[in-house]
């Protein structure tokens, strides 16, 4: 069976093309959740506000960028695969055809030159090299392989932050320090992000493992209730506050400063407490299929 | 707050009748300039275009060739703004020695370019991050390009455009919408400390 799976992959473009149209998509499309959060912050706003205008304009951007099946921003960010396959699946094989497809895209326009070199600086016009595109793999029972895609900008991964408890100013090693320590990221990064933005909070772990735990928490649907209370607590209280702030849309000022927040947590050793803050903007492009054995589409994730 | 059409080239008058929350629809020639063009007039390269009354655009567009009418010519596929702060360290010295009026760009900039707002004249003008696609629609034209060898994003384009959508956030009363923000949200979130 496993070998089967991965000379079909090798033999088919199928699969190729069906990543190529999942990055088509989540470039140029705005998954209905968050289309649905700015919908609602747009009505949030008072009319005739900076905070208004920038909320319209983008909703007027999300519609042009649909329509003409171009970017939503200029910046296509980093290319974060999030791959899920049966036991036995061949991997290697599934990343050369995703490298192929990024090359693809790439050329179709769907993504901006965006990877360069951290040495030289040279870019390297097709978005792979060292890291790019980046694979997360997790095996699973299921019979199918999913894949999802996440776009992430430069400017919202700039305002990033990974903090350490206890703080003085923030507090202890408690849901008080962590939800202090979230709130100072939001205050910090402003307009910065382009938001309103959306975070992805990973409590505890490494350095390394806190913060790809945020990112991975950006997988999550907008509208989702995270099963552990006191997560979704914590996560409520965060766009609360934070849009308690007056930062708003851009920085402009204004309700919206979060869309969402989604947190979740990982155990840590004794010496260490890490809150790793992902900020993803408001052009949250991520998407996900599941695809059959031939690598054709079967379904889409958002 | 208003509604302010504007067309470069701008007087320092206008500019200086701009104030900090005033939406602007700007028409006319834009630039683009960000951080590499910006390092070379801090080193003393004269500028390949008069850049006296106009706005420079801290932009990194996606350009491509197309052909209409069997003539090959540019068009942008995505231009919004890119995070301006980076050209803090150069932006007051290019009020001071190129006569420009004001800059586009997102996120706002520091208290040198707030300074020479004031003394020069000039106005800070946020564009909508992220809004690729309605800043290319706005982009009518382009027609020239200047220092390619700085690759295509950090290249001078040459844009022409009609009712560009931005909001002051920098005027030269010395008001920043920025400053502004981040001191009552300071406040406002010191308040709310878990
Ligand atoms: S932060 Fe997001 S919306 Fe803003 S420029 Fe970067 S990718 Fe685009």
């Amino acid at each position: 069976m496993a070998n089967s799976v991965s000379v079909g992959i090798a033999a088919n473009p199928t699969l190729q093309a069906s990543l190529v149209e999942l990055i088509r998509v989540t470039s140029t499309v705005l998954p209905a959740d968050v289309v649905r959060a700015v919908t609602a912050a747009k009505g949030d706003e008072v009319t005739g506000t900076n905070a208004a205008y920038a909320l319209e304009v983008i909703d007027c951007n999300i519609g042009l960028a649909k329509d003409k099946s171009q970017p939503l921003c200029q910046d296509t960010g980093s290319i974060l695969f999030y791959v899920h396959t049966p036991v036995g699946y061949d991997q290697l094989a599934f990343a050369e055809i995703a490298i192929a497809a990024v090359q693809q895209a790439t050329v179709k326009g769907y993504l901006r030159q965006n990877s360069v070199d951290a040495l030289t600086g040279k870019n390297s016009g097709n978005n792979t090299g060292p890291g790019t595109p980046d694979f997360h793999f997790h095996q699973w029972r299921e019979d199918h392989v999913e894949v999802k895609l996440m776009l992430k900008g430069g400017g919202c991964e700039n305002v990033g932050a990974t903090y350490t408890l206890p703080h003085p100013k923030f507090g202890g090693r408690d849901l008080a320090g962590v939800e202090n320590a979230v709130l100072d990221c939001v205050l910090q990064a402003q307009g910065q992000g382009c938001g309103p933005g959306i975070l992805g909070v990973g409590i505890g772990g490494d350095r390394v493992s806190g913060m790809a735990c945020a990112k991975t928490q950006l997988l999550r649907r907008l509208d989702d209730v995270n099963p552990e209370p006191v997560l979704a607590g914590l996560e409520q209280r965060v766009v609360t506050k934070a849009n308690m702030s007056g930062i708003g849309p851009m920085g402009f000022g204004g309700k919206t400063t979060l869309l969402g927040c989604k947190a979740g947590a990982l155990n840590r050793v004794p010496a260490s407490f890490f809150v790793a803050i992902s900020y993803m903007c408001w052009a949250f492009r991520r998407q996900g299929v599941n695809l059959a054995a031939d690598g054709a589409i079967t379904s889409w994730l958002y | 707050m208003a509604l302010v059409q504007l067309t470069t080239p701008i007087t320092e008058a206008q500019a200086r009748s701009l104030h900090v929350g005033d939406t602007v629809e700007l028409s006319g020639r834009l630039y683009t300039g960000r951080d590499a063009v910006h390092h070379r007039l801090h080193h003393g390269d004269k500028p390949p275009v008069d850049l006296h009354g106009q706005i420079i655009y801290h932009c990194g567009p996606v350009m491509v060739r197309e052909t209409v009418d069997g003539t090959e010519r540019w068009a942008c596929r995505g231009a919004g703004p890119t995070t301006s702060s980076r050209e803090e360290p150069y932006q007051w010295e290019v009020m001071r020695d190129h006569g420009i009026r004001g800059v586009i760009g997102k996120g706002g900039m520091g208290p040198k370019t707030l300074a020479g707002c004031v003394t020069y004249g000039c106005v800070y003008l946020h564009a909508i991050g992220g809004a690729a696609q309605v800043c290319a629609e706005r982009i009518t034209r382009v027609d020239g390009v200047d220092w390619m060898d700085l690759g295509s994003p950090e290249a001078i384009w040459h844009l022409w455009v009609e009712r560009f959508p931005c909001i002051v956030t920098m005027d030269s009363h010395g008001n920043s919408l920025h400053q502004q923000v981040r001191e009552t949200s300071t406040a406002a979130l010191a308040g709310l400390q878990a």
